[in-house]
């Protein structure tokens, strides 16, 4: 007997409202140039969504395809090509009911079976995807064994009952499993083109997808264009006639541009945020992101410093730091100093009680002299620890603020900034003893961040072990509510310090007053093209 | 004169093979491989990606296999990084974007530097030779990544006369930042060599002789002390012309013109070792080529140069 768990807020709003098209609100008048033109730090590396891995190429993703649920405004989610799920008692089997309406831009229908395709297209070892592991993460049954190369990629617990119903069964219970469906790495793809295609079906003219536009033209390192797609279901709701992104090295270069009128959208580069929002109060914005940044200490016993190994020696260094200098003289684009792991915005997520994070900074840097004193540090006995960082003037600025502070309560911390793959390289062989890291969420749930800090995390790159935090994360998956499990995990990682936490991200950007639509309260910063438009000013 | 080009092509090929082995090295040896990321991958989504790529192959067989690529179909590689294009295409798209404003940047350095330079000597100095000088080390000392945004500032921000950054297709007033931030600095060290050199000739006897002949002045200039004053900034320009044609990466950065300068620095970082390699090919021939263009030039312009 299957369970009916309707999104309830799905189809309330779907039906109240045009579903999940762009949403002009009473008293807005449309302008007439419905063009928008944004930045992209880089070119994006692939047009197509199972090869694809960054953030950037998933923004653009989400416009030329269409996975089985959208988000909104706020980042909940709405009806994409799926209208609404079923879940079976054990919570295991996934029953998705789609619309019959959703078209590929040749014309085919989308069915279930063109995402039976691309989820097998992921998982294959064929397709060589580094975000194969996403369908791990998603527990779909025999993922890790097809990727392992151990079972055939047809026995993939995904499979169309009929054109317009999808089945999906996962091997324990998620509780956060439909909003990983928003990730571009599970939309569906169009197996026509890509054979008819072969290595070069991701070229304008070549593509075939199912989002509300179509890819026009794409020069690496210049710009991406894309026009409406006329087959798209609720292209009749899409306001946008053109769109294009800049590919703008340079992040000053793009906000010289922007400010020229070239942009309507930019990110703020380090630091500047005040002057514009004092000069451009409608246009500069700062809104919580959903990414983490700290410093990782390495307590990996065979290949991490002594001294690190001492909580109290952890406890100290994190107190030291004071988070207000960085966000607020530092950064200045309204970052939230940080005192946990989890970004704070995110759903569900309550903090549990951290301590030091109430205390005055001159109390907390009495206390880590006090912790470090008792560990036998002084003046006489200086610590002395390196710090890795990669290549960026905001990184720099941190490590040397840090620097100073740590100074302050008898550290003597050697700056040791390298290059990017470098950096990665040896944070991931241990070979480091306090690295600068950061980590984003992939959807809007904590153990997105707290799963990290388990054993068997292939990121706990600084080798925390505790035991009662890996059951926590595990006993989480399978728990009607796991949020207060994910309070105590943070918990122990307040009172075991594996990293000092610094700040906690903003998105911090030029936006021009007339867009609407940017979803800039979603956390995730998952935005959608289809939803935006501009009003007449 | 044959039989000395002949020569040098044959040098060329094991140099190129030389570079491709250092080359191909030297990358390997770095920290890190084109799929190293913050999120390190799990060992079998790795080991799937490196045997599709070719990576689990022990070093030489991958060098020997990218060398054959090379050689039996012209086939430098896929892009380990941007998947949906192999290293042809990207040099395909990214070199023509170079070569224009290259070349157009070549010339006009070329033009106005030897102008200055001229124009500095035989007005020793005067107020002519200072402002030649003043410019030329202005030029010099104002490197592009300053003049860049400098530019940006001014003719996109400012004055709003210019399109601040992509190419389409080398329309040209894409062209125009590109080609001042690119050409103003070889302009200067061709104004400031071509000074010198033209001084030291404008002093030496056969001058002497051609104006005690009663030869007019432009003439001497043009005829007798022009020629052998440009065979050192001849032995500049070769060098000069590769760097210009193969790009900028502070032009591809800040303009955004899709040039092969920004993919070269690019793929170093993201140890992208096709396209990496695919670009020092291009430079290193283009390198050998250019030098023995010049070679043969100087031999026109000096006839005591024989080869």
């Amino acid at each position: 007997m299957m369970n009916k768990l309707l999104l309830t807020t799905v189809l309330s709003v779907g039906l109240a409202l045009p579903a999940v098209a762009a949403q002009v609100q009473p008293g807005e008048t449309l302008a007439e140039n419905q063009e928008y033109t944004y930045w992209l730090l880089d070119a994006i590396k692939s047009m197509d969504p199972q090869i694809n891995t960054d953030t950037e190429g998933s923004g653009v993703l989400r416009a030329l395809f269409e996975g089985l649920y959208n988000e909104d405004q706020v980042g909940g989610l709405v009806p994409g090509v799926a209208l609404s799920h079923d879940l079976s008692e054990d919570k295991t089997v996934y029953t998705f009911h789609l619309r019959d309406n959703a078209k590929w831009s040749n014309g085919d229908p989308v069915t279930a079976g063109d995402f039976v395709y691309a989820w097998k297209r992921l998982a294959d070892p064929k397709t060589a995807s580094e975000y194969a592991w996403y369908m791990e993460l998603m527990q779909v049954k025999n993922a890790s064994k097809i990727i392992a190369g151990e079972a055939p990629v047809d026995d993939l617990g995904v499979k169309a009952i009929d054109d317009h119903t999808l089945e999906v069964t996962i091997e324990a219970p998620l509780p956060y499993f439909p909003k990983m469906l928003t990730h571009a790495s599970v939309f569906p793809v169009n197996q026509k083109a890509i054979e008819a295609g072969g290595d070069k079906w991701t070229e304008p003219g070549n593509l075939v997808g199912n989002g509300a536009y179509i890819l026009k033209e794409h020069v690496l390192g210049e710009k991406v264009v894309m026009e409406r797609n006329p087959m798209y279901w609720d292209d009749e709701h899409t306001i946008l006639t053109k769109v294009t992104a800049l590919t703008i090295n340079d992040e000053n270069a793009a906000l010289t541009r922007y400010l020229a009128g070239e942009l309507d959208r930019t990110q703020i580069p380090a630091g500047q945020y005040p002057r514009l929002k004092e000069e451009y109060p409608d246009q500069a914005i700062s809104v919580p992101q959903s990414c983490s940044y700290i410093y990782m200490f390495n307590v990996d016993k065979a290949k991490g410093p002594a001294a690190l190994q001492d909580v109290r020696v952890r406890k100290a260094l994190s107190y030291a730091i004071d988070r207000d200098i960085i966000v607020n003289n530092i950064l200045q684009g309204g970052q939230a100093p940080s005192y946990n792991w989890t970004h704070a915005a995110t759903e569900g997520f309550k903090l549990p009680e951290i301590d030091y994070a109430k205390w005055t900074q001159e109390e907390r840097t009495a206390k880590a002299k006090e912790l470090l004193a008792e560990a036998g540090f002084g003046p006489d006995n200086p610590l002395k620890l390196t710090l890795n960082y990669n290549t960026s003037e905001a990184h720099k600025k941190i490590a040397i603020a840090v620097q100073q502070f740590w100074k302050g309560v008898g550290v003597d911390l050697t700056l040791n900034n390298m290059e990017w793959k470098v950096h990665t390289d040896k944070m991931q062989n241990q070979d480091f003893e306090v690295a600068r890291y950061a980590w984003c969420g992939d959807y809007n749930e904590a153990s997105t961040y707290l799963d990290l800090f388990t054993s068997y995390s292939g990121h706990n790159n600084g080798k925390f072990l505790s035991e009662r935090y890996d059951e926590l994360m595990k006993e989480s998956k399978t728990a009607a509510d796991p949020n207060p499990m994910y309070t105590e995990a943070e918990q122990i990682l307040a009172d075991e310090m594996p990293m000092a936490p610094i700040y906690q991200y903003t998105k911090v950007e030029m936006v021009k007053p007339d867009m609407r639509g940017l979803g800039l309260n979603n956390l995730m910063q998952n935005w959608y093209l289809k939803d935006m438009y501009r009003v007449a000013n | 004169m044959f039989s000395f080009i002949l020569k040098r092509l044959a040098v060329a090929i094991p140099t190129l093979l030389l570079l491709i082995i250092i080359s191909f090295l030297l990358m390997h040896a770095a920290p890190g491989g084109p799929f190293t990321q913050e999120r390190a991958l799990p060992p079998q989504v790795l080991a799937n990606l490196e045997a599709k790529y070719g990576l689990d192959q022990p070093l030489w067989r991958q060098l020997a296999s990218y060398v054959w690529g090379i050689v039996a179909h012209f086939d430098f590689g896929p892009s380990f990084i941007y998947k949906d294009r192999t290293v042809n295409e990207i040099i395909a798209q990214g070199f023509p974007v170079t070569l224009t404003y290259g070349t157009v940047s070549f010339v006009i350095a070329i033009i106005v530097g030897i102008g200055l330079g001229v124009a500095a000597a035989i007005r020793h100095n005067s107020w002519l030779d200072y402002l030649a000088v003043g410019i030329s080390i202005g030029a010099q000392v104002l490197p592009n990544f300053v003049m860049a945004p400098l530019l940006l500032l001014t003719f996109t921000w400012w004055l709003r006369w210019l399109p601040g950054g992509g190419w389409e297709h080398g329309q040209w007033e894409y062209m125009v930042m590109p080609v001042i931030a690119l050409s103003t600095s070889y302009m200067a060290s061709i104004a400031r060599l071509t000074r010198a050199s033209m001084l030291e000739v404008l002093t030496s006897n056969h001058i002497r002789t051609a104006r005690a002949k009663g030869l007019p002045e432009h003439k001497v200039i043009l005829r007798h002390a022009l020629k052998p004053a440009l065979l050192p900034v001849l032995s500049y320009l070769g060098p000069a012309f590769v760097a210009m044609v193969t790009g900028s990466v502070v032009v591809d950065f800040f303009f955004s013109t899709g040039g092969i300068g920004r993919s070269f620095v690019d793929s170093a970082l993201n140890r992208d070792y096709a396209v990496m390699l695919g670009i020092t090919i291009l430079v290193g021939a283009l390198t050998i080529l250019f030098n023995l263009i010049v070679d043969i030039l100087y031999g026109w312009i000096d006839p005591k140069i024989r080869y």
